[in-house]
């Protein structure tokens, strides 16, 4: 009988959701629209930028160096100033994110073997991308310098071997790719779920629902259910085109991923359950949505670590599921994560989802009464 | 009837109910106020990509007085909040769950052959799952390393072999994130306000069967236009004025350019906004479908391809072509420098241009599309 | 009088492959009078309404709207109409007066004028007291009144009203039409759209249109009279009035019959004899007397009558004898704050008898009906199904209930059968006893050509078919239908009724809400809930022969609703 009711809904959900080609569609294309823009567009690495030169150096080895700077894969091409002022006005303008000022005495410095200076001056309205250019530039600038002076015994006391674990050419594109297993099937079950209760209400059939003998927390187990389903199907679908089509393996259990992207779920559709159970129409599901997709998205270590923010904000984003879930995906697919940590992640996620569930449960229970 | 006094009342008319729904509707309340704040408080506080103090695991092997002076320098830089340990497989754990951001090993040999003269490596092990923050614990560590050096005496007399950098990042010397995350979000709330705001309360007209009521009516499209585009513009200059003093008075972000300049920019890239969400609702008839064609035509590409979160340079060409047709495009470089740098005209002369005719293009194009009928 | 609108071979297209929703339509509508526009569901009525209003542009032929042609010049027909849409145009976050001050800025009603025009249309509409309240705040009948005000500010030549009196309540009606005549004194024209064919009776002139074209176009008293001599009532029927209804709409002489209260109405084919007692087949002596006929009598039987088609035995086995639910409301009392919604309503429906909930908007109705439903929990009293309390045991409680919802809540998105399949399943029923079930709804509503149809596309009859088909799915004793035929026209309400009827001869107790006299008629007996209370109960004629007077020899139902109304107003106010 239970059973016989809770499939009966679960069938109809996923009907509603299919059956019609617009809603298909809507379930199908964002995401994969998403999964494209966001694996070529959202690039931290900084590539393809002019370099701005102010070179007052007559000698050879300024020009060696800025030989150097047109090698670097990073940089577009020179732009050559004549004075400073031209050059900071090319900045100003936003022409260049950065120029290279060589002094006159540069060459005649290295061949006095005394220390030639180079000033980099950078646009800190882009502190972020300017930071990272002046990285690769102190990269080239320095080696340029260890070859050009022999590297004698004193240089030579100590180096830095430098290694990136578990991605080696710390390609952002392995780094951001995978979060979206996550954060899309998020962005749909919310909307999916947190608007499907306000629906029915709208059309009159979550009376029709109520009249029958479905109990609430049938209701509430019938609505999670489908939203479960499509969501950990587009979980395994993102999955597929991140490992198969932009070959970013997948060190950690497969196993793994999909139980913490399963309690992940059921923790966004109890959020968004909760939602639909405090809103009557669609309009406010759609707002309420809203209200908890941005803080969601933006606390969580998607688009810049957590432990950036102030600290009074870091607790909040623990109580965040996609929080742990992104630290999951990240230690799974880059880094063969173990299982204890992985736990260490769900159970603050399990205990998100039961709260949700329960609340929206208790609410539904109340508003019928 | 139709005399120019007739169309002042309409307009004014229409005004004066567009302004009590907006602030009697509580979702226009909530995206009008609510997300604005939310995305300003999110920008100014949640999102940063400064790691002022990154953490880092320090191995030492065989604990020396030479070592512990490379700990003494590591942990003085502001940069790294320093663990120490002597065995390496007890930061393993860590730096894989994610809790240590590097792990710089100093092998068993580094005293001894730093006595002997050989060179001592200093390995520094990255999280490369996280490539911008591994970028600033290598680049760090450069520096530390160079500091420690110093003081060692070796670096003191400029030692030949270096060549001195002197960077200097004019209008953000304390590299403040913040700083371009906040103006940049500013283009995402007018979007909010212009787009997403403007295509709801169309289509809601729609479907609450007033705009038929209206129609039946001598308000003209032009009229209508100007009912629903004054409120808004009013609302999202209101949210830019807020912006502006959160921006100054919470997030302690300087406006080296001039107000004045900052409004009639803001009021230019709002009037694209706005004219973006007209044309949203003369294609969807539903609240829903408008709030979802807004999401994606609207406030997406604001968010990919303003260049305030990822450098557009750095994309594929297809989507550097791409990005010149989305207003953020032009509005956030124009913002980011009235805020930091002032008012440079080299920059924002053409941008505004753009966006003008960006603006009129679109007007056009939704006095025509609006439709006065209901077929 | 002169002619307000001329139409000529109007055509209007909105798919080009679909039949055209306006089709070589030529007409004229004069001033100084109502002209009705009558007709089924998807006739064309508010496509024709829109046109006039210059809203649609015609696909072909010409529409002249006082005297400017639609399609060139839509600008100055906008300074001369008043226009109400079917939602009434209200601006529910607004108030009152902020809606009538912004209707008349965009009309350009302007002081000094604008002051005596608020002050007489408050008055007329008796909405002065609520010039503060929220237009979402009304009740409907409030907010049609509104509506009315903001499309007659401006004193139009014609007036366009869609629909105006669908979800209203018999007083409110009255109120409008009242409102209407003093327009009519005063030289406007009025359009008046219905599917309420009670109000055709009330206007000058009725165009009766069908898919797009006219039927009809004249007077409708005209139109009625054409069936003098063949309407009868056949009383006497008794307990098997309904079996008895059922059996003469088979017989091919008459074509079209409604009950009303313990009465029979019959109409017979044109040219055929009148009717005999033996046609209804029942045992209990039969008596035939002639009557005179109504509009609507024409109507259907100018639609072809009423549908001969009968519901297969099969849709509802007949309940046992021995399970003879009751559905019984024990002092049910719910307060919303210091508002006591309902007030200790108590009715008791036996086995197999039709109850119905009687009221204006926002008497208390709806109220009770949840709370039966068990949809809201009562503060004080009880509702019982079969014994058994909604609020203690829910689910066995409406394991026994069918429900069917106002606007027919299906999944729209679904198909036919799936909407039938899941609703068995939210019933418990599954495998064979599914299909089963599923099978024998869709032979009995004769539902198979539409099977893989989207419910959301369906014509409104099969819509309607298809939800009573869903909540009858698990065979429950007792039905529960609010406001069934709420804005459906004349044939498909008799189709409807007569499913109900077949189903009550088997043993079904049904409870329905409505403020719709016609369906009222079908009920063995009605509580007319005022203000909370249940100021009323009996049978349909019981309350008609209450109010029956000498100024009123033979009260309508209506008539004997909206008097029982005032009366309890009357004594409220001399108690207070």
């Amino acid at each position: 009988m239970l059973w016989t009711r809770l499939s009966a809904l679960v069938v109809k959900e996923l009907l509603a959701a299919f059956r019609d080609k617009k809603a298909r569609f809507a379930l199908i294309m964002p995401p994969l629209i998403q999964v494209f823009l966001f694996a070529f567009a959202a690039t931290m690495e900084v590539t393809n930028v002019p370099v701005g030169v102010v070179n007052q150096d007559w000698g050879a080895q300024s020009e060696q160096l800025i030989s150097r700077f047109e090698r670097a894969s990073a940089f577009s091409e020179i732009r050559r100033y004549d004075s400073q002022a031209d050059a900071r006005a090319a900045i100003d303008r936003q022409e260049v994110m950065v120029v290279v000022q060589i002094g006159q005495d540069f060459s005649r410095k290295i061949a006095a073997r005394e220390t030639p200076d180079v000033s980099v001056l950078l646009d800190g309205r882009k502190s972020n991308s300017a930071q990272i250019v002046n990285s690769y530039l102190n990269t080239i600038i320095s080696q340029f310098g260890t070859e050009t002076f022999a590297p004698d015994k004193l240089n030579a006391d100590s180096r830095i071997v430098e290694r990136a674990w578990y991605n080696p050419n710390r390609d952002y594109r392995n780094a951001m790719v995978p979060v979206l297993i996550a954060t899309l099937p998020m962005t749909m079950v919310l909307m999916m779920v947190g608007m499907s209760v306000a629906r029915e209400r709208e059309l009159g059939t979550f009376e029709q629902l109520l009249v029958s003998p479905l109990q609430p927390l049938e209701i509430v187990v019938g609505k999670a259910a489908p939203g479960l389903l499509v969501g950990l199907g587009q979980c395994v679908i993102i999955s597929g085109i991140v490992i198969l089509l932009f070959g970013i393996p997948l060190l950690g259990s497969a196993a793994m991923l999909f139980l913490s992207l399963t309690v992940f779920l059921v923790a966004v559709i109890g959020i968004a359950l909760f939602i639909s159970s405090l809103v009557s129409t669609q309009q406010q599901a759609m707002m309420g949505i809203m209200l908890v997709m941005m803080p969601a998205m933006m606390l969580s270590g998607f688009s810049s670590p957590v432990q950036n923010m102030p600290d009074w904000l870091q607790p909040l984003a623990l109580t965040n599921p996609l929080t742990h879930m992104l630290v999951i995906v990240r230690g799974l697919f880059l880094r063969d994560m173990p299982f204890w940590l992985v736990a260490q992640r769900i159970w603050p996620m399990a205990v998100v989802g039961m709260v949700t569930m329960g609340l929206a449960a208790w609410m539904f229970q109340r508003k019928v009464q | 009837m139709s005399a120019p006094s007739g169309r002042w009342r309409r307009i004014r008319a229409l005004i004066v109910k567009e302004t009590r729904q907006v602030s009697r509707d509580p979702s226009s309340f909530v995206v009008a106020f609510v997300l604005p704040a939310l995305l300003l408080f999110l920008f100014g506080f949640g999102i940063s990509f400064d790691a002022t103090r990154l953490k880092v695991g320090l191995v030492i092997e065989d604990p020396t007085p030479a070592s512990r002076e490379f700990l003494i320098a590591l942990s003085n830089t502001p940069y790294f909040d320093v663990h120490e340990s002597s065995d390496r497989r007890a930061f393993i754990d860590d730096l894989s769950a994610g809790k240590l951001n590097g792990v710089i090993v100093l092998a068993g040999d580094f005293s001894e052959k730093l006595a002997r003269g050989d060179t001592a490596a200093i390995q520094v092990i990255s999280d490369g799952s996280d490539p911008n923050t591994a970028a600033l614990v290598t680049g760090y560590m450069q520096g530390a390393w160079a500091s420690w050096r110093e003081k060692r005496g070796l670096g003191a007399e400029a030692p030949p072999g270096q060549i001195e950098i002197k960077a200097r990042f004019w209008f953000n010397p304390e590299l403040q994130s913040r700083r371009f995350l906040v103006p940049g979000s500013i283009s995402l709330i007018q979007m909010m306000i212009g787009s997403m705001l403007t295509a709801l309360v169309v289509s809601r007209e729609w479907e609450r069967g007033t705009m038929e009521a209206l129609l039946a009516t001598p308000v003209g499209v032009v009229e209508f236009i100007i009912g629903k585009l004054v409120p808004n513009f009013v609302l999202g200059m209101i949210a830019m004025g807020v912006c502006v003093a959160a921006s100054l008075f919470v997030f302690d972000i300087p406006l080296r350019g001039s107000f004045l300049v900052l409004t009639g920019f803001t009021a230019i890239f709002l009037m694209v906004a706005l004219s973006i969400g007209l044309l949203i609702s003369t294609v969807a008839r539903t609240q829903f479908i408008a709030s979802q064609i807004a999401m994606l035509v609207a406030f997406l590409p604001g968010l990919y391809f303003s260049g305030f979160l990822f450098e557009v340079a750095s994309m594929p060409a297809p989507l550097r072509v791409f990005a010149r047709v989305v207003p953020a495009y032009y509005y956030v470089p124009g913002l980011q420098t009235i805020f930091l740098a002032g008012d440079i005209w080299a920059v924002i002369l053409p941008e505004s241009l753009v966006l003008i005719v960006m603006a009129i293009a679109l007007f056009t194009l939704t006095a025509r599309k609006t439709r006065q009928r209901l077929d | 009088m002169t002619t307000l609108v001329a139409i000529d071979g109007l055509v209007k297209n909105f798919d080009a492959s679909g039949p055209a929703a306006i089709d070589g339509l030529t007409t004229q509508i004069k001033s100084n009078q109502v002209t009705g526009l009558v007709g089924p569901d998807g006739a064309g009525k508010t496509t024709l309404i829109r046109l006039m209003a210059a809203l649609l542009t015609p696909s072909d032929g010409v529409i002249k709207t006082c005297g400017f042609d639609t399609r060139d010049t839509p600008e100055p027909i906008r300074d001369v109409i008043g226009y109400m849409p079917q939602k009434f145009g209200l601006y529910e976050d607004l108030t009152v007066m902020e809606n009538l001050t912004l209707y008349a800025d965009l009309r350009g009603v302007v002081d000094p004028q604008r002051k005596d025009t608020f002050e007489r249309l408050l008055a007329f509409t008796d909405l002065a007291r609520f010039t503060n309240r929220l237009a979402g705040a009304l009740s409907g009948g409030m907010k049609q009144k509104l509506g009315l005000a903001c499309a007659m500010l401006r004193s139009p030549k014609l007036l366009l009203l869609d629909e105006p009196s669908v979800g209203v309540d018999p007083i409110s009606r009255r109120e409008l039409w009242r409102m209407v005549y003093t327009l009519i004194g005063e030289g406007v024209g009025v359009v008046w759209s219905t599917a309420y064919l009670d109000e055709a009776e009330n206007c000058a002139e009725v165009i009766v249109m069908n898919a797009g074209r006219v039927l009809y176009q004249g007077d409708p008293k005209a139109m009625t009279a054409t069936m003098a001599g063949r309407v009868f009532y056949a009383r006497g029927a008794g307990a098997e009035r309904r079996e008895g209804l059922a059996r003469a709409l088979q017989n091919p002489d008459i074509v079209d019959g409604v009950m009303q209260g313990q009465t029979i109405r019959l109409v017979t084919a044109q040219g055929a004899p009148p009717p005999t007692p033996e046609i209804l087949g029942v045992a209990a002596p039969v008596e035939i007397v002639a009557t005179a006929p109504r509009f609507e009598d024409a109507f259907v039987a100018m639609l072809g009558g009423a549908s001969k088609r009968t519901l297969s035995a099969q849709a509802r086995r007949p309940v046992d004898e021995t399970d003879a639910p009751s559905v019984e409301a024990r002092g049910l009392t719910r307060r919303f704050g210091d508002f006591t919604a309902a007030d200790h309503i108590t009715f008791r429906i036996h086995r197999g008898e039709i109850f119905g909930l009687l009221g204006p908007n926002g008497a208390g109705k709806s109220t009770t009906f949840k709370m039966m439903c068990g949809l809201l929990r009562p503060s004080e009293g009880a509702a019982l199904v079969d014994g058994l309390d909604l609020a203690k045991a829910p689910s066995a409680a409406r394991a026994r209930l069918g429900y069917m919802a106002q606007k027919f809540s299906l999944y729209g998105d679904l198909s036919v059968r799936q909407n039938l399949e899941f609703f068995a399943g939210a019933y418990g029923l599954s495998g064979a006893r599914r299909r089963d079930a599923v099978a024998r709804v869709v032979d009995a509503f004769d539902l198979t050509p539409h099977l893989n149809a989207n419910a959301g596309g369906l014509p409104l009859g099969f819509k309607q078919r298809l939800a009573l088909a869903a909540a009858i799915m698990h065979e429950p004793p007792v039905l529960f239908l609010d406001e069934p035929t709420s804005g459906v026209d004349p044939l498909t309400r008799r189709e409807f009724w007569a499913t109900i009827n077949a189903m009550v001869g088997r043993g079904v107790t049904v409870m329905v809400t409505t403020h719709f006299m016609d369906e009222a008629e079908y009920c063995d007996r009605v509580a007319l809930i005022y203000r909370g209370k249940a100021i009323a109960t009996g049978a349909p004629e019981e309350l008609q022969a209450r109010v029956r007077s000498e100024k009123m020899p033979n009260p309508t139902l209506e008539d004997a609703f909206i008097a029982l109304v005032e009366e309890s107003d009357r004594q409220r106010e001399a108690a207070a």
